[in-house]
């Protein structure tokens, strides 16, 4: 018998927001987090802008000296970390703590400090590498500090699956709860990937936006004039909790998590399959796991990525697989106001659509201001719609081919 | 211009993020001001910065103190 797994904290530091609120407050009312890029020189680089944090003060979560140690996904990671336990108001003791565990990563680590130390090394040798270089840019350091800072002796683990890292280590967390290796698991991921050395890949790799002169217009999911990613930062953790653990503290519930499904494309390094059929397959299989029905499905937080191809591939996913109730489900891209947060996005989309279920209202994609026409789903355009959503889906899909999706359903005891 | 200990003793200040009345000549790096070992090496990689030399790895051992960093530089460092 599977424990039931519902969700009791969040945590959030995004492009629109350094707070969970702030950050869906701005998403309802529908603003852009995309900016000109002000932390480094822009001058040679193809794309010059991101959805990049701002006004994020370490010392909130932190001594300045001991965040001098972590690459900034670190710093991200432990701050949406902290604000997700404190949310969740659990309390970790000598007799629960070997029952709490950590499930947290990122896409591409730490990237900032790699390149900063790649530079020393080119520039004045070997010897200047720093000693924090490994520790302070590793991928599961911000589980590992997170199990530090708080003494938490459960599953600690990280799992990377570049786009689709959030929504993996969430769905992850909420087995491990489910088979019973722990009681509650923080679960997310983070990124802080805004660097000359990312951008450059991924404008080689024709991924990103170049719409220069007009960033904030620059992530359009499904529209005509769509042209690639931005790349964000940020991070969303959530404390995912055993129903019998929540119901024994008391805990607030926000949402059950009711099934998670997985898939891989076996088709392309960075395009998806024309048909979209691994997303359906993802979707299908969270579905499955839920032993829910189709037409029970109100709201899908979709990938969405406003990349040409990819937007096209999911539009058909979703038709492929709902037929007939496709276009009665609202689906939405909040990437077109937090850009594409990669190992966090599916993190930071999860919590939004947890917040669309506690709500009722589905949140909105900006800029599609003339769909493609093969995208003629319920986008949500321009505006949040309020509705009646029992059970809401969150699609991630990455690079190699590697699919997730999250549903999570209303909890009714 | 500072002493070789004022400025031994402003990157200890600054790199363990400790208040400049704990740094005492005698003050160990890892018992008395918190230090880890990867803080040691970082603080010793410091040194060298600022005095403009290069410190073997068997004598950076030896550098746990304030005062073990002084000599070492007093011992080895010309005109510093």
């Amino acid at each position: 018998m599977k424990n039931r797994v519902v969700v009791t904290g969040l945590g959030m530091l995004s492009p629109v927001g350094n707070s969970v609120e702030a950050s869906w407050a701005a998403i309802l009312a529908g603003k852009s987090g995309v900016a000109p890029i002000d932390a480094f020189d822009t001058e040679a680089l193809t794309t010059k802008f991101s959805a990049s944090v701002k006004g994020f003060d370490v010392e909130s979560v932190m001594p300045k000296k001991e965040a001098r140690k972590f690459d900034a996904f670190i710093q991200y990671g432990i701050a949406a970390s902290v604000e997700a336990i404190n949310d969740s108001g659990i309390e970790v003791t000598e007799e629960n703590s070997h029952r709490i565990g950590v499930c947290i990563a990122s896409g591409l680590g730490g990237m900032e400090t790699i390149e900063a130390n790649h530079q020393a090394l080119l520039n004045r040798g070997p010897r200047r590498v720093s000693p924090f270089l490994i520790p302070g840019s590793i991928i599961n350091m911000v589980a590992g500090q997170l199990s530090i800072m708080y003494g938490l002796r459960g599953p600690n683990i990280s799992i990377v699956t570049a786009c689709t890292t959030g929504v993996h280590n969430i769905g992850h967390a909420a087995r491990m709860i489910a088979y019973g290796d722990a009681d509650a698991m923080i679960a997310g991921g983070s990124e802080m990937a805004t660097t000359p050395l990312v951008i450059s890949g991924f404008n080689s790799a024709k991924a990103l936006s170049t719409r220069n002169d007009d960033p904030t217009a620059a992530s359009r999911p499904w529209d005509k004039d769509r042209d690639g990613f931005v790349l964000g930062d940020g991070a969303g953790v959530v404390v995912l909790e055993s129903l019998e653990s929540a119901q024994a503290r008391g805990a607030k519930i926000y949402a059950e998590l009711t099934g998670f499904g997985m898939s891989g494309d076996a088709y392309h390094m960075t395009s998806p399959p024309e048909d979209g059929a691994g997303a359906a397959l993802a979707m299908q299989n969270a579905v499955n796991d839920a032993g829910k029905n189709l037409e029970s499905i109100h709201y899908l937080n979709a990938h969405g990525t406003s990349t040409p191809t990819g937007d096209i591939a999911e539009t058909r996913a979703v038709k492929n697989l709902f037929g007939q109730f496709a276009k009665d489900i609202r689906v939405s891209s909040t990437k077109s106001m937090t850009g594409h947060l990669l190992g966090a996005a599916g993190s930071v989309e999860a919590i939004f659509t947890i917040l669309a279920l506690r709500d009722q209202v589905a949140p909105p994609t900006i800029n599609l201001d003339n769909p493609d026409d093969e995208c003629d789903l319920n986008y949500v355009p321009h505006t949040a719609q309020e509705a009646k959503i029992e059970n809401a889906l969150c699609n991630s899909f990455g690079f190699g081919g590697t699919n997730g999706s999250l549903l999570f359903s209303e909890f009714n005891g | 211009m500072s002493t070789i200990e004022d400025r031994v003793k402003k990157i200890v200040v600054e790199q363990l993020g400790v208040s400049e009345d704990t740094v005492t000549l005698e003050a160990s790096f890892v018992d008395d001001l918190g230090a880890d070992s990867l803080d040691t090496v970082e603080l010793v990689m410091l040194l060298e910065e600022e005095f403009d030399t290069e410190i073997p790895d068997d004598e950076a051992e030896k550098i746990n103190t304030v005062q073990a960093a002084v000599d070492y530089i007093k011992a080895n460092v010309e005109g510093a």
